[in-house]
């Protein structure tokens, strides 16, 4: 009996296990498919955007595209955190004020020091607020302040320097000229330490304690031990956000970029359920995307650039709240 | 795992201890299940079962005592513990994350799937499809996959939580069998719920436990319900002062408040009573009859689904709280920071509904505002030393803070869902001569509490809901304890026999999940 379930389960799979990936993820979709507008509009408004404004696009969207990725593991897990742009700067920094004048083969060490240092930091967040019960919200933010100075005591002004190959792996394009670098190194990035974690029982558990943090516990998962590992992730995915800045800048920057609110408005309109428990981190990518090529489209259209920050707030909560109204009327129907 | 075990007994707790602050939750329980059998964990509201069952599984530690499982020492320090230890429970809530597909929760929990599947059978649900998500999957069929995962893993001591609290009876009676079945082998199960027919069903034995202690283990034969309502009340002389109130002659008035046929979802089906000025009307039910949903409807809060509501002698529907204060009919909840703004002071906590009823809009009359405050903590009297945060009161002085901002409005109709629920006995007489104080000035009360022995001191009749219908109905001299726990446990010879019950429940029930499913 048992046996003949399984086989019709795994005829059928082949057929619907396409149909039910597309109606999981129909909100990246939906995402994707503005973009595709969003593009082509921006072909419409400047004939000239080519090559050269994938690339720049590229380079822009890197460092938030990681951002975006830490804060929605987080968010997934049932947190939020508000110290990713912090960690970023101070991961930045120690990268570049020791990557200065060092041999190539010093610098490959740097780059594994500074990840090892996002994972300590982000196990910092994360144990304080284990330990404490302390909100992830007041930790975060407090942590956002510890982080930022001493990225500063690292660094009192931008400065330092970046290892060529570094620089390399991130600027220009790869091949064809339309395939900028920092696309591909974002896409290898993810698939490497996103795709194997999501689909292990510890991704599975981060849902789980987002989800329901009792259901988890009683099905046998350490609430604690979970939590803190979400935020070592996001503190991993943050240094690497840092070390993107390094590299696409050549040096340290030690004050925080818009990085922190940036990640969550990408982490909102890439689908990711501020309660916890839904989305993914592909989502966001795309809303990173987004949120930055109508930046690039704002100025193409001449518009002042404080107009263009209010334009991106109006879309953010417009796009939501017309996911929302779909998805009850899904539900309704 | 499966050897054969030289001493009788599988699971084996004892001087068990635990206290909450001042509130002993266990004072010396012990348990002990032999293999191959169902076993019954059986006591009143707050005898402690679910501070032991926290315990068995690590969900909790005890402040003392042992517990051993094939005579070897195991303190489970959290759930998976327990479950490495061959502990394993399945809760009225099924443990199941709502957004991840089922085949995910299967892996979250490393089950075999070929025997999920096989348990999923014998549990009667043949076609799921594994990659649909949790939430999608009506809450019914959750359970039972809850249990099919938990069987599946083969543990030494399955431990079922009122597991079939709400479970439709089809699907209830697939649980008895398969749970009966249990018996004989190496295996055992322990057993938790509220129904007398389920434990004579499939229970050996039964474990009771009064007042954080075992207090007997009894044979399950026919018969021995009797047996277990004694040992649950323990020797409750009947030496509560009977009220002394002659039953007032109501001909003539008109009901303060007519409940006919209130239907909600699977959890109400049918309730009808009429509420009189002057009377404390009390509810007597075991947790989860239906009288959550109940009291939510008469306040406003939630929609039933079906029957008429009267007022004063005309229909009503209630679309929010507020249209319930406007009919009159105030609520008391058993928790208080539902109705409290903890951060507030006590004249605030008061003046809060009475405020929005004086005037909606423009600024308040303080000066009103606080004579009536006053008189109202007055005739609570609440203590006031700690006025300006309420929650920093005493919980029962918060209680009171709760009941007093309806008494300076002026109440008609007070429902109070067990609002003694965790407040000390001065304080309990207190509220409860209240109520009886605004009976007498004319208000309607319902109350439920979960304290039966204090129904006769407060209450003129009771009403007994059982599977979301009244079974029966007693006047306060006959409301003794022991009859109330037989009354709630459905017991009693002049209401609807048991099995009649439970079958009514299964025809009704069964049909809303199935619509369910169809969606």
């Amino acid at each position: 009996m048992s046996v003949a379930a399984s086989t019709v389960d795994a005829t059928r799979s082949g057929l619907s296990d396409a149909v039910v990936v597309l109606r999981r993820n129909t909100w990246t979709l939906g995402l994707l498919v503005f973009l595709a507008i969003l593009l082509v509009f921006t072909r419409l408004i400047q004939p000239t955007y080519g090559p050269t404004g994938i690339q720049g696009l590229a380079n822009s969207v890197l460092p938030l595209a990681l951002a975006a990725t830490a804060q929605a593991i987080v968010v997934i897990s049932g947190g939020i955190d508000l110290s990713i742009g912090s960690m970023m700067a101070l991961t930045s920094v120690v990268a570049a004020s020791n990557m200065q004048d060092q041999s190539d083969q010093f610098a490959v060490a740097v780059v594994i020091g500074v990840l090892l240092l996002g994972l300590l930091l982000g196990a910092v967040n994360g144990a304080v607020i284990v330990v404490t019960r302390v909100p992830d919200i007041v930790v975060t933010l407090a942590m956002a302040f510890v982080w930022a100075g001493c990225a500063l005591l690292v660094l009192r002004t931008p400065g330092g320097g970046s290892a060529q190959w570094l620089n390399d792996l991130v600027l220009g394009p790869l091949g064809n000229e339309w395939v900028p670098k920092a696309g591909v190194v974002l896409v290898v990035i993810i698939a490497v330490i996103w795709i194997p974690v999501s689909r292990s029982r510890l991704g599975l558990s981060l849902y789980a304690i987002g989800s329901n943090p009792l259901a988890a516990f009683r099905s046998g998962v350490s609430v604690g031990r979970t939590k803190i590992f979400a935020y070592m992730l996001g503190g991993l995915f943050a240094a690497l956000g840092g070390l993107a800045l390094t590299a696409s800048t050549g040096r340290g920057t030690p004050v925080p970029g818009p990085y922190t609110l940036l990640s969550v408005a990408a982490v909102v309109l890439g689908g990711v359920s501020l309660a916890g428990g839904r989305g993914g981190v592909f989502g966001p990518v795309i809303g990173v995307v987004i949120l930055q090529l109508i930046r690039t489209d704002m100025t193409f259209l001449k518009l002042d650039p404080n107009l263009a920050t209010v334009a991106q707030g109006v879309i953010l909560i417009g796009v939501v709240m017309l996911g929302s109204l779909l998805q009850q009327r899904r539900s309704r129907a | 795992m499966t050897t054969p075990t030289t001493t009788g007994v599988l699971l084996e707790a004892s001087g068990i201890s635990k206290t909450y602050g001042a509130v002993v939750a266990l004072r010396n329980a012990s348990l002990s299940v032999r293999p191959g059998e169902v076993h019954a964990l059986m006591g009143a509201n707050g005898a402690g079962k679910s501070t032991l069952v926290k315990i068995l599984t690590g969900a909790v530690r005890p402040d003392s005592g042992t517990i051993s499982v094939r005579g070897k020492p195991r303190m489970a320090h959290s759930p998976a513990d327990a479950r490495r230890g061959g502990i394993v429970s399945v809760y009225q809530e099924p443990a199941l994350i709502p957004d991840l597909d089922v085949r995910s929760n299967l892996r979250l929990t490393e089950t075999p799937l070929h025997k999920f599947r096989h348990w999923l059978d014998e549990l009667g649900i043949e076609r799921l499809d594994l990659g649909r998500l949790v939430r999608e999957v009506p809450l019914a069929t959750q359970r039972v996959i809850d249990l099919a995962r938990a069987l599946a893993i083969e543990p030494d001591v399955l431990m079922l939580d009122e597991m079939t609290a709400a479970l439709p009876a089809n699907l209830t009676e697939k649980v008895l069998e398969v749970i009966g079945r249990q018996r004989g082998g190496d295996r055992s199960v322990i057993f938790i719920s509220h129904r007398m027919i389920e434990i004579a069903a499939v229970c050996d034995r039964a474990t009771v436990l009064r007042e954080g202690e075992t207090v007997g283990v009894v044979d399950v034969t026919p018969g021995s319900e009797e047996r277990i309502v004694e040992l649950m009340l323990g020797d409750t002389v009947q030496s509560m002062p009977a009220a002394s109130r002659a039953a007032q002659d109501r001909n003539g008035a008109e009901p303060r408040l007519v409940v006919r046929d209130l239907t909600a979802g699977t959890k109400l089906q049918g309730v009808s009573f009429e509420l009189h000025p002057g009377e404390v009307l009390g509810v007597v039910a075991l947790e989860g009859q239906g009288q959550d949903e109940l009291f939510d409807i008469l306040a406003g809060a939630d929609r039933p689904s079906g029957g008429e509501l009267m007022v004063d002698g005309k229909a009503v529907s209630f679309h929010h709280p507020a249209d319930a204060i406007r009919a009159g009919l105030v609520y008391v909840a058993a928790d208080r920071a539902e109705a409290l703004l903890p951060q507030r002071s006590v004249r605030e906590n008061i003046a809060l509904p009475f405020v929005t009823r004086l005037r909606r809009w423009g600024p308040i009359n303080l000066g009103r505002e606080s004579k009536a405050v006053r008189g109202a903590i007055k005739t609570l009297q609440i203590d006031t030393r700690a006025a300006r945060e309420v929650r920093r009161l005493s919980g029962g002085n918060q209680q009171k803070v709760t009941i007093a901002r309806w008494v300076a409005g002026g109440v008609r109709t007070m429902l109070c869902f067990d609002p003694t629920r965790g407040i000390d006995i001065r304080t309990k007489n207190q509220i409860y001569v209240l109520l009886r104080d605004l009976a007498a000035e004319g208000a309607a009360v319902l109350i439920y509490t979960s304290e039966l022995k204090e129904i006769p001191l407060v209450c003129d009749r009771v009403i007994v809901v059982f599977g979301g219908r009244v079974v029966g109905e007693l006047h306060a001299a006959d409301a003794d304890e022991p009859a109330l726990l037989r009354a709630a446990y459905n017991l009693k010879a002049d209401a609807l026999m048991p099995e009649e019950i439970a079958a009514e429940v299964v025809a009704e029930a069964t049909d809303s999940p199935a619509r369910e499913t169809d969606a």
